[in-house]
């Protein structure tokens, strides 16, 4: 579904400040795949977020999804392809437009934009069905603008927006990291409920261990632009936190650096 | 008094056409775009010289527009492709139409366009055969209000508010939702597949286009047209977008396109008022731009005040319930402190 090949990206490169963000990376999803990213501060987790969803281009490399290749792709073309929710809750809808209206430009997001309606009465009633599944109670204020909501309430919105048009990748940027833990809780039972409903192809970085191991069935630890460690199916069932750490140390020879991997 | 309100009522609905383009670029696209101050003289320049050389009303108004359309779409390139900031993309372009201006005008910075047959007087010659001035002026002359003819005011409020429908109707489809939430939050929309930088192409030509469209109306209505007829224009569609806001509304977008005509309206009144009050007509800008900032400032004093007069308000009601003895609340305080320490 996803191929990643020799992904190589070099940041402020001949400088003093240059840095090796991902080097060299070789990584395929195959459809249904739910893979989590694990890694210190720095490992490269959100570069090869903003690799695959064309944020960023790759020096050397190329990102395959379905068998096309679209390095050359610009983002919001590519973005017919893959479904994000980002780490800001703010940052994946619009405060300013109605709760409907977020949704009639998600849904919009694979097809040609035109100049018909945006939010019609038959959308309408997919936009409830589908709102309805969040237990949230959004489906009675598709007028309210979508400023007024809480950032637990966005983030919802935003992961649904994301999900219902049933993308070929979903990348998931840390999304529960802002949020208050009950929030994060609620966002991750959702994340779990709608990938599973859709069979999604998922890729999610947290800094969450036990959320990463939770969640999906393959999971990648990353340092210095490198995956050291994969671990998939009945092998990952049965990791623990513990045996993370003492992997990694025995990896790369040295404690993992995240204090915020380590707290949580 | 309404003999003197209704010339600045007719030019205000005019006006409402470059506000409302104003409204798209600065509230809708969040582009404070300067190319207005340019595009409203290209307009006004392109209608003219059509209609100087025999072109009908109609076409020399419509091209008037078109030409604003590009005006727009170049700077919104500039800013996209270019990546020049907003504010110097919009400078820029308005610079370099004041050379286009004068070449548009054949060199000259001023065109009469007295006793040319405009789109005004094609439409009072339709007009005057339906007899309505005479049946209006008999109700309306009890309240001194007699004006040479009311099919000014008509073609203009028909016109302006085919522009404002149209701006509510395009603002609602996909397209529409796609430009404000380019607006509102560009990665968003971004990761929905939208390409911002044709929107906001886009969205400037079309705010441009308006503009350029009340240019070419004012100059047939003022019958001239003038290189430097559009100096402060810009200020001007912004204040008539912000009185308009504060005393009508935002709650929906057609409530605040309603708004938006309601403040160019009562701006030239209040510019007739001035004139009336005998300031020259040298005066108006800084009278312009007084009335912007006081737009700007006193809501946000009136907050001030009305957040004050809260918080005096729910003190009061404090202290009324918890009307306790001095050593009590000395008490109370020193609990809250240890309080704060345990934390």
């Amino acid at each position: 579904m996803l191929q990643l090949n020799q992904i190589h990206k070099v940041f402020n490169e001949g400088t003093l400040d240059e840095k090796i963000a991902l080097s060299h990376i070789n990584h395929a999803l195959d459809p249904g795949d739910f893979v989590t990213v694990i890694g210190s501060n720095g490992a490269g987790k959100s570069t090869l977020m903003n690799v695959i969803s064309g944020v960023l281009s790759p020096d050397v490399g190329e990102v395959v999804i379905e068998g096309k290749n679209v390095t050359n792709l610009p983002e919001h073309k590519r973005a017919a392809f893959i479904g994000r929710v980002f780490q800001n809750p703010l940052a994946g809808t619009a405060p300013s437009m109605t709760i409907e209206e977020n949704m009639a430009m998600a849904y919009a997001r694979n097809k040609k934009r035109g100049f018909r309606a945006g939010v019609t009465k038959k959308l309408k009633g997919f936009f409830k069905e589908s709102l309805a599944t969040l237990h949230l109670g959004l489906e009675d204020r598709l007028n309210a603008k979508v400023g007024m909501l809480s950032g637990g309430e966005r983030q919802a919105l935003s992961l649904l927006m994301a999900t219902f048009t049933e993308p070929k990748i979903l990348l998931l940027d840390e999304h529960t990291a802002a949020l208050d833990p009950s929030r994060a809780e609620l966002i991750t039972t959702l994340t779990k409920d709608i990938v599973q409903q859709h069979q999604l192809t998922t890729l999610m970085v947290t800094h969450n261990m036990q959320q990463a191991l939770d969640l999906g069935n393959r999971l990648i630890m990353m340092d210095k632009g490198q995956i050291i460690l994969e671990v998939s199916g009945k092998e990952k069932e049965e990791l623990t936190i513990e045996q993370l750490l003492q992997e990694f140390q025995r990896i790369r020879g040295s404690k993992m650096t995240s204090d915020r991997a380590l707290l949580s | 008094m309404f003999s003197m309100l209704f010339p600045a009522f007719e030019s205000g609905v005019i006006y409402a056409i470059m506000a409302l383009g104003v409204y798209l670029s600065f509230r809708i696209l969040d582009f404070p775009d300067l190319t207005v101050d340019g595009s409203f003289v290209t307009g006004a320049g392109v209608a003219s010289i059509m209609l100087v050389n025999g072109q009908s009303p109609v076409l020399a108004t419509i091209a008037g527009m078109g030409a604003g359309f590009i005006a727009g779409c170049i700077t919104g390139v500039l800013h996209t492709k270019g990546k020049i900031n907003p504010l110097l993309s919009g400078i820029l372009m308005m610079i370099a139409l004041y050379s286009i201006n004068l070449r548009i005008m054949n060199d000259r910075p001023n065109i009469p366009l007295l006793g040319q047959e405009t789109l005004f007087s094609m439409f009072r010659s339709f007009w005057e055969g339906l007899g309505i001035d005479e049946a209006l002026n008999s109700v309306f002359a009890g309240i001194g209000l007699d004006p040479t003819t009311w099919s000014i005011m008509a073609l203009m409020i028909l016109v302006t508010f085919t522009i404002k429908f149209f701006t509510d109707w395009f603002l609602r489809t996909e397209i529409g939702l796609a430009l404000r939430a380019t607006g509102d939050n560009k990665q968003m929309i971004r990761s929905f597949s939208a390409d911002t930088n044709k929107l906001t192409v886009l969205g400037l030509g079309v705010s441009n286009a308006f503009v350029a469209l009340s240019g070419a109306l004012i100059a047939q209505y003022n019958s001239f047209a003038d290189i430097g007829m559009g100096i402060g224009m810009i200020i001007i569609g912004l204040a008539s977008v912000i009185i308009g806001e504060a005393l009508f509304g935002i709650k929906t977008i057609m409530r605040t396109t309603l708004a938006v005509i309601g403040g160019a309206i009562i701006y030239r009144i209040v510019i007739g008022l001035a004139l009336e009050l005998g300031f020259k007509a040298g005066d108006l800008k800084l009278i312009t731009a007084m009335l912007v900032v006081i737009a700007l400032v006193l809501p946000k004093i009136l907050e001030g005040q009305k957040e004050r007069a809260r918080k005096k308000r729910k003190r009061s009601e404090f202290e009324k319930t918890y009307a306790l003895g001095p050593e009590k609340e000395g008490d109370n305080v020193a609990s809250t402190k240890s309080n704060s320490q345990s934390l």
